[in-house]
């Protein structure tokens, strides 16, 4: 009998008899009911409590946002996307910046080592936030590759106000992830990180040393202001 | 493998007594595990301030349970929705299958070098070793299991891996190793260390990792890290290799977020970690990155025969936090490599004797001063003490006989030193003049009483019995002038 055949045999076949199934209930992952300025304060919060930046800014003018961090953090070569209104619209508003735009829609294995040794920064869009746990969610695409977030010392997050849900059950539900799961789902709370050498917390082990959010609020928000 | 470096031992659960004799008159380890178990204890505690504790541990204890009553038809739905997303799953009877089934994988591709994200399962299949022998270096990429690796150690917690070491230490280990400068500077030596394993990364055929969660509804493999290695292990290798064991699969998606808020806060006292990683699929047509092939390794090594009856269940409902010897006052005091197994502290105490008998491990069930605190913070309230009990019951051949090397520790002695205590105790009347007879030779006991009397003065029996005291209060009471009205409730 196949190793798979013997196992399950022996889990259906189990000693003790079938075991019955409890309900669950998940009340206590959700129904957190914050308000937007509850919501957007939690996230910064705790996403700071790991060293993320938040830059908040009107959505008009997030560009600006964005070349201010660039040229804070010495940026000189971004890796983005080309479809993405966020890089596009990225794109077109550093055309004339003193920053080289890297193009990452191309297959991993012909720029492996450029993209480990030479890239400054990589931005990225995401798909939402979690405002419990300070939480970035992102489902990479082929214009905004895994590695994107990952590899280059700098990951830049673009994220909508609007976007930000309670809590990760909130957003699993609410956007029926279970319906259809990318390749690849991520959160990403904080640069990366580790306690390993006695405790002690050093950032940027594998990851980004640094993560810093671009919050974009429409219209005239309040979130700005705060 | 290389040989032996000096000063570097090897564990073994059978010399849990001699090991943990010399891990008590070690200061410096006491001192490195007391400092980190108390961080992690008051941090635990902080993180959960905001959460109706008992509700979501009710709950994470709920889901596990569900996952275990339809684990065969869960594994064979993760098995089809996983094929169907294009991951291709292997099921192995123990470790040694497993090890093959990864080496194959490995030779299939003519690969030297793997890249491995921290797994607890393929250290106990003792993976690295095995690929070594094929000619495959496996290298460690977390930060702690490098520098375990390096240091020709196994892990002595199971999340946090180098916790045996300070810093100084480590300095040491990473300047004769890799050739670092000695420093205190954790920063500099946590760079010093990604910019070693960013080349190995990047030179690596194939990547292997563990899996915190499998969902059965979508298929999805769960990885939860802060380093980041362990995206890297499953994104820029060509190959991915995941290994788990068959307990790990939950049902649906939703059963998640409920899990991972008490596995971060159990764990370390973080909220939430740096990175969830959620895998579905290998690297789609048009993707420009991720692996192109994906595999499952679903391990049992003895998780069926756990699995076969009802209190021993709960082992299963584990979710790998490792809470239980952060809170656990044998833990904190001979440290991770005293258990000599892969998983140390009170869940390793319940799980090792089914993984590898009770031959080899029948110290441990004792290595519990039954407190309760592993059971107290439990995140899926699996009750650790009471199966401590029961593996100790198992050993003595008083169980049911369902673990591997049941009754290894009966002796006819003890057998019957308990059968002549329960004859005595059930017969009054030789009782009494038992322990009269003692009462008067009290004078006659010796001074030295083996290992209880090592640390403690012997015990001598009272020179009256209870029941002697007992009855004599009685008679001065029936003289008292309210004797009455008892005699009438009565």
């Amino acid at each position: 009998m196949s190793a798979r055949n013997a196992i399950l045999k022996r889990l259906r076949e189990r000693l003790d008899g079938p075991l019955s199934a409890p309900e669950s209930d998940f009340t206590v992952a959700t129904n957190r009911g914050w308000s937007e300025e509850e919501r957007l304060a939690r996230f910064e919060r705790w996403i700071g409590s790991v060293h993320g930046e938040v830059v908040h800014v009107d959505e008009a003018r997030w560009t600006e946002a964005l070349a201010g961090v660039l040229a804070d953090k010495g940026v000189r070569r971004l890796a983005l996307g080309k479809q993405h209104p966020v890089a596009a619209e990225a794109r077109s508003a550093l055309a004339d910046a003193d920053v080289e735009l890297v193009d990452v829609d191309r297959d991993i294995e012909q720029w492996q080592r450029e993209q480990f040794e030479s890239v400054d920064a990589g931005l990225t869009s995401t798909r939402g936030a979690i405002a419990e746990t300070g939480s970035l969610w992102l489902w990479p695409t082929p214009d905004e590759p895994r590695l994107i977030s990952l590899v280059p010392p700098l990951h830049i997050a673009v994220l909508d106000a609007d976007t930000l849900a309670d809590t990760f059950f909130d957003v699993v539900e609410g956007h029926g992830w279970a319906d259809g799961m990318p390749t690849n789902a991520l959160l990403i709370s904080g640069p990366s990180k580790t306690a390993d050498i006695e405790q002690t917390l050093a950032y940027g082990v594998h990851g980004p040393r640094e993560l810093v959010v671009i919050v974009r609020h429409a219209g005239d928000s309040a979130g700005i202001s705060r | 493998m290389s040989g032996q470096t000096p000063g570097v031992e090897t564990y073994t659960p059978r010399e849990f007594h001699r090991q943990a004799h010399d891990a008590l008159g070690n200061p410096q380890i006491r001192a490195n595990f007391r400092k980190a178990m108390d961080g992690l204890m008051s941090k635990r505690r902080d993180s959960f301030d905001d959460w109706d504790l008992e509700t979501l541990r009710e709950l994470g204890a709920n889901i596990r349970l569900r996952a275990l009553a339809r684990l065969p038809d869960l594994l064979e739905q993760l098995e089809a929705n996983c094929e169907a997303n294009g991951i291709r799953v292997h099921w192995a009877e123990d470790g040694d299958e497993a090890c093959r089934i990864v080496r194959e994988i490995c030779e299939s591709h003519g690969a030297r070098s793997v890249i491995k994200g921290k797994s607890m399962v393929s250290e106990e299949m003792h993976l690295n070793a095995h690929l070594e022998e094929a000619g495959i270096e496996a290298l460690e990429s977390d930060l702690g299991e490098y520098l375990v690796q390096l240091n020709q150690q196994t892990p002595s917690h199971i999340i946090m891996p180098a916790i045996h070491l300070n810093t100084d230490e480590i300095s040491e280990i990473l300047h004769d190793k890799t050739g670092t400068e000695r420093t205190r500077d954790v920063d500099y030596m946590t760079a010093a260390a990604r910019q070693q394993l960013r080349e190995r990364f990047m030179a690596a055929d194939v990547g292997v990792s563990g899996v915190n969660f499998a969902v059965a509804e979508t298929g999805t493999l769960c990885l939860v890290e802060n380093e980041g290695n362990g995206r890297m292990t499953t994104t820029v290798p060509p190959v991915h290799v995941a290994v788990t064991g068959i307990e790990k699969v939950v049902e649906q998606l939703r059963d998640v977020p409920p899990l991972y808020a008490l596995l971060t806060r159990s764990a370390t006292g973080q909220h939430v970690t740096t990175y969830f990683n959620m895998i579905s699929s290998p690297r789609k047509e048009g993707e420009h990155d991720g692996p192109k092939e994906v595999h499952l390794v679903l391990v049992d090594s003895g998780r069926s025969r756990i699995y076969q009856d009802d209190e021993l269940l709960d082992t299963l409902r584990c979710i790998r936090c490792g809470a239980c010897m952060n809170h656990c006052p044998v833990y904190t005091r001979v440290g991770g490599h005293t258990y000599g197994t892969t998983y140390p502290g009170p869940i390793g105490s319940i799980l090792s004797p089914h993984l590898m008998g009770l031959e080899e491990t029948k110290d441990l069930p004792t290595a519990s001063s039954l407190c309760g605190a592993c059971g107290e913070v439990c995140p899926v309230k699996i009750p650790i003490p009471d199966l401590l009990v029961r593996l100790r019951k198992e050993s003595v051949g008083e169980g049911r006989g369902n673990v591997p090397g049941a009754g290894i520790k009966r002796t006819r002695k003890e057998v019957a030193a308990w059968k002549g205590f329960q004859w005595l105790a059930t017969h009054p009347g030789a009782w009494r003049s038992g322990t009269a007879v003692a009462g008067k030779l009290r004078a006659l006991t010796p001074a030295k009483l083996g290992a209880w009397t090592d640390y403690r003065t012997a015990p001598k029996p009272a020179s009256t019995t209870l029941h002697a005291l007992v009855k004599r209060h009685q008679a001065s009471k029936s003289h008292e002038p309210n004797s009455k009205s008892h005699e009438e409730e009565r």
